[in-house]
């Protein structure tokens, strides 16, 4: 076996949040680079990849499910990966994703795409997936093995989150939502 | 014959251990005596029990159904168990419907980071809310001079209503309508600028758990409460008695 296929086959999934979850990620800093000879990271936001991959042992997923994209995306990560990671208050709770949903998916295109626009104001029927009527938790849709709260969860949680699943340990994060 | 009743001395168990009590104690306030813990949201010492949250709830040998610790007052023999496996998932049951109930979004709230609600979901490990969320569409009401009430934070612990009306006298709060309805309002649910009962004191700011009521002018985490007021004025009022 090589050194490659010992290691642990990671990904990150950005579905509908700011992207401060990944940031809080890179913000272990340092610690990074330890965590880097341990795992392959084998999807993420700046991973150039066609699919999400077969065999992922552990898959951090930051953001609400708010699109149809979004609700076909998780359910293929959760099909292909052993520990499903939920990273962040908007992927736990909705939180800032789902504050929409008091409004409507129309009332939230209109105001973007229409009011606030100042050159050709059209709401965006190609390449941008359809929103889904509400945003909704992770974890409404797909089973999910670890709840990471915090917006975002602190760089130290994730990297004692990431260290414990590394080390094969089920992780038990106890820390504040918001 | 002293005007006042003879203290009866009760004797229970809490949780194994024997705690002696008055008769006139509940079985909250005995546990906090004996530093044995029950969770609680709408209690507040200084302000009487409204058995509103249902997290204090135990179990009581010989009683089919839980009872709620802050109402329950304490009757010799007494069995008392307040951790259990059953009451940790019935208490976190509870805690998961208050936040599915109303939109409780802690990272752009005025008391994030102060707020008992949030401490409490930490303090049960509550990891996550099993029940569909509610999301409904609440009222904010700024249109006093100083205070904001936001519907979407408020659990209906009713510490507002008891501190007006118990504390300041001025009974300005109430609670109107049932179930999901269930709403805090001023006066004749006017717009808590209207209320001609209000005298602005705040005390309904300070005792509220949670980001439902908050000062004007304070932004996310920013509104953190000061309730060191209340047993000293309660303190007061019972020495003059």
């Amino acid at each position: 076996m090589t050194a490659a296929q010992t290691k642990v086959r990671l990904a990150t999934v950005w579905l509908d949040g700011c992207s401060g979850c990944h940031m809080s990620l890179l913000d272990t800093d340092e610690r990074l680079i330890a965590l880097a000879q341990r795992v392959t990271v084998v999807w993420g936001p700046l991973v150039d990849a066609k699919e999400f991959p077969e065999n992922v042992d552990v898959t951090l997923v930051e953001g609400a499910v708010s699109s149809e994209e979004d609700l076909h995306r998780i359910r293929l990560v959760r099909a292909r990966t052993k520990i499903l990671v939920t990273l962040g208050d908007c992927a736990i709770t909705g939180n800032v994703s789902a504050m929409r949903n008091n409004f409507g998916a129309n009332a939230v295109l209109k105001r973007a795409y229409l009011e606030n626009a100042t050159l050709d104001a059209q709401i965006p029927r190609q390449v941008i997936p359809p929103l889904l009527a509400i945003a909704r938790p992770v974890h409404e849709f797909v089973p999910v093995d670890v709840f990471v709260p915090g917006c975002p969860p602190p760089a130290d949680l994730i990297f004692s989150v990431l260290s414990d699943l590394l080390e094969g340990k089920m992780p038990n994060p106890a820390a504040k939502f918001g | 014959m002293s005007p006042r009743a003879p203290i009866r001395v009760k004797t229970l168990t809490i949780d194994g251990r024997e705690c002696g009590a008055r008769g006139d104690q509940t079985i909250l306030e005995v546990a906090r005596e004996n530093n044995i813990f029950i969770p609680t949201l709408c209690n507040l010492p200084g302000l009487s029990n409204a058995g509103a949250c249902r997290l204090c709830i135990v179990e009581v040998k010989g009683v089919n159904k839980l009872l709620p610790a802050c109402v329950t007052h304490v009757s010799e023999g007494m069995e008392v168990t307040v951790n259990s496996e059953r009451l940790a998932k019935f208490r976190r049951g509870i805690l998961e419907l208050v936040f599915a109930e109303r939109n409780h979004v802690c990272s752009v709230c005025v008391t994030n980071g102060h707020c008992d609600l949030q401490s409490m979901a930490l303090t049960l490990g509550m990891t996550h809310v099993h029940f569909p969320y509610q999301y409904p569409r609440m009222p904010v009401d700024a249109s006093h001079e100083r205070f904001v009430v936001d519907h979407n934070r408020c659990i209906l612990c009713a510490r507002c209503v008891r501190v007006c009306d118990e504390i300041e006298g001025a009974h300005t709060w109430d609670i109107m309508s049932r179930g999901v309805e269930c709403r805090v309002i001023t006066d004749l649910a006017q717009p808590w600028g209207q209320s001609e009962s209000c005298t602005g004191c705040g005390k309904c700011v300070q005792v509220c758990p949670t980001g439902a009521l908050s000062e004007k002018g304070k932004s996310v985490a920013e509104m953190s409460k000061r309730r060191q007021f209340l047993p000293y004025l309660t303190l007061m009022r019972e020495g003059r008695r």
